[in-house]
């Protein structure tokens, strides 16, 4: 089964990213991570995202457009990165899940993807 | 804000009588979710009726009788009067009316243990109906511990249950010649228990700690039960040397100590003791076993405590018997680490690097172990590259800090604990 997991970091964990002294240990964990799953052969997809001050956030309410630049102020876990991955059962993609750096400092959300629609569907 | 009064009294009945009552009233009616529910109504109940009325002179026959009258209510509704549930749920009526019912009440907490590790069901629910059915942990709690999705655990074990009812699945003891094969199959359940989430070989995640409790406190439970298997007393062992070490395995900064850094003096020896003198009930029984073979692995370890080293030859040889009884991912790991250690590098280095690639591939320990082999035979690029590959495979952040500090170290002895998968 393709199953997306969307990486989000609190954060601290975002501000270790982007402190220097941090970095290097914030980014060699991913990499351990990143070339796990993709020796595994699992990954079908996915990207690693620029950190979300670099975003800009868009909302349509009442024919009245909001641009903010970052993400919105409420906002404390911030997507980092997704990866679709096909494995035998939910159950392995949890566990993927759980070795991702920032199931311990933010959340993974494991969602099933959708089957893709057979063309003139 | 404090619990109503009542409650500590009933919390610590059903605590200390919840298996022994659902594994009765499972026997008697021939349904474990039937006898669970009856069971929960009978504590709600509690909880409105004894702070009113006063706690019961004995809660535990409060409550068995509070869950019979439940059961009955429901068989009145199915319209099988008569039949030999009923009569039996009569027949212990009386003896639950003395001072201290729990005492007239067989234990068959050991039956049911053995119906939830069932042939009929999947192996992979064996420990989490033990976990519900004896304990009485909640799914959520489970599921957690599983790293599995509450509702799928729901799910899982209704159908489970429901497998147990619809094949007819007795709750008696099995005859003696079936009976060493099934009691196998709880000791491998609680075994998982133990160790799931966690790769005890190599740099091990700590499991959750309070599922480790309640497995251990299934493994002592078995071997007090069936005190002439030889092999519940070796998983006792086993689990008991582990816990043994548990005081010694984060450092106080929350660092993670392997095994051969590990300073002996924090490890509980008393524990270690019991261990001991459990390993020793179980070589006078003469029915070797893998779990013996694991649990005498881990006292040799132990001996480092107090003699200042590792006897390697000798786990090693212990490894190769634990290969020869019981193949595996796990023991062929610690066999190559061992063999590594006594100072037969190349043979170990051909060892592991001979497992299957498949079966290998997210298996974390692996890694680890095939990291410090190849450290210690002069390839050190590639070492590095698996011992990376072992970080990315961790779920535990002390031990991915722990592996990739070990990339910018020269070669270290990893440990290697325990085989890691059950099969």
């Amino acid at each position: 089964m393709e199953v997306m997991l969307a990486f989000f970091e609190d954060t601290a964990e975002v501000a270790r990213r982007e402190n220097p002294a941090t970095a290097a240990d914030h980014h060699g964990a991913w990499q351990a991570y990143v070339g796990a799953i993709a020796a595994s052969g699992c990954v079908r997809g996915g990207r690693g995202l620029q950190p979300p001050r670099q975003g800009v956030s868009v909302r349509v309410a009442g024919g009245q457009r909001q641009v903010q630049d970052g993400p919105y102020a409420d906002t404390r876990e911030h997507l980092g990165g997704y990866f679709v991955i096909d494995v035998p059962s939910l159950e392995d993609a949890l566990e993927w899940a759980a070795r991702a750096p920032c199931s311990s400092a933010g959340h993974v959300e494991v969602r099933p993807v959708l089957p893709p629609q057979a063309p003139g569907a | 804000m404090s619990p109503p009064p009542g409650w500590p009294e009933a919390e610590r009945a059903a605590r200390g009588a919840y298996g022994r009552l659902v594994a009765h009233l499972a026997w008697q009616w021939h349904d474990l979710a039937a006898a669970e529910d009856a069971l929960s109504d009978a504590l709600l109940s509690a909880l409105t009726h004894w702070p009113r009325d006063g706690v019961p002179s004995s809660p535990e026959g409060w409550l068995m009788t509070a869950a019979r009258r439940v059961l009955l209510q429901q068989h009145r509704h199915r319209r099988l009067e008569q039949s030999p549930e009923v009569l039996a749920l009569f027949d212990d009526a009386a003896s639950l009316q003395g001072p201290d019912p729990m005492q007239a009440l067989p234990d068959r907490r050991l039956q049911l243990m053995l119906a939830c590790a069932h042939p009929l069901l999947p192996a992979r629910d064996h420990a989490p109906l033990m976990l519900q059915a004896v304990l009485g942990l909640d799914a959520k709690d489970i599921a957690r511990a599983f790293l599995v999705s509450p509702a799928a655990m729901a799910q899982r074990l209704v159908r489970a249950k429901a497998r147990i009812r619809e094949a007819g699945v007795d709750f008696d003891t099995p005859d003696a010649d079936e009976l060493p094969a099934r009691l196998s199959a709880v000791l491998e359940g609680i075994y998982g228990a133990y160790t799931i989430g966690s790769d005890l070989a190599a740099p091990a995640p700590e499991a959750d700690a309070a599922l480790r409790d309640e497995a251990l406190f299934l493994a002592a439970l078995v071997a007090h039960l069936q005190p002439t298997d030889a092999e519940a007393q070796g998983l006792l062992a086993l689990l008991l040397h582990a816990q043994a070490r548990r005081p010694a395995q984060f450092s106080a900064a929350g660092d993670f100590v392997p095994l051969l850094q590990q300073d002996t003096q924090l490890w509980d020896h008393a524990l270690m003791q019991q261990a001991e003198d459990t390993l020793w009930r179980a070589a006078a029984l003469r029915s070797a076993g893998p779990f013996q073979i694991e649990a005498a692995i881990q006292s040799a370890h132990a001996q480092r405590a107090w003699t200042g080293h590792t006897p390697w030859p000798q786990i090693a040889q212990l490894y190769a018997a634990l290969v020869a009884q019981h193949d595996g991912l796990g023991p062929r790991i610690g066999q190559a680490v061992a063999l590594c250690e006594a100072g037969q590098e190349h043979e170990a280095l051909a060892l592991i690097e001979s497992l299957p690639a498949a079966t290998v591939a997210t298996h974390q320990p692996y890694w680890t172990a095939l990291a410090h082999l190849l450290a210690k035979a002069g390839h050190p690029a590639r070492a590095d590259a698996a011992l990376q590959r072992a970080a990315g495979l961790t779920a535990d952040e002390r031990v991915r800090r722990f592996l990739l500090q070990g990339r910018r170290r020269p070669a270290d002895p990893q440990i290697h604990d325990m085989r890691s998968d059950p099969q």
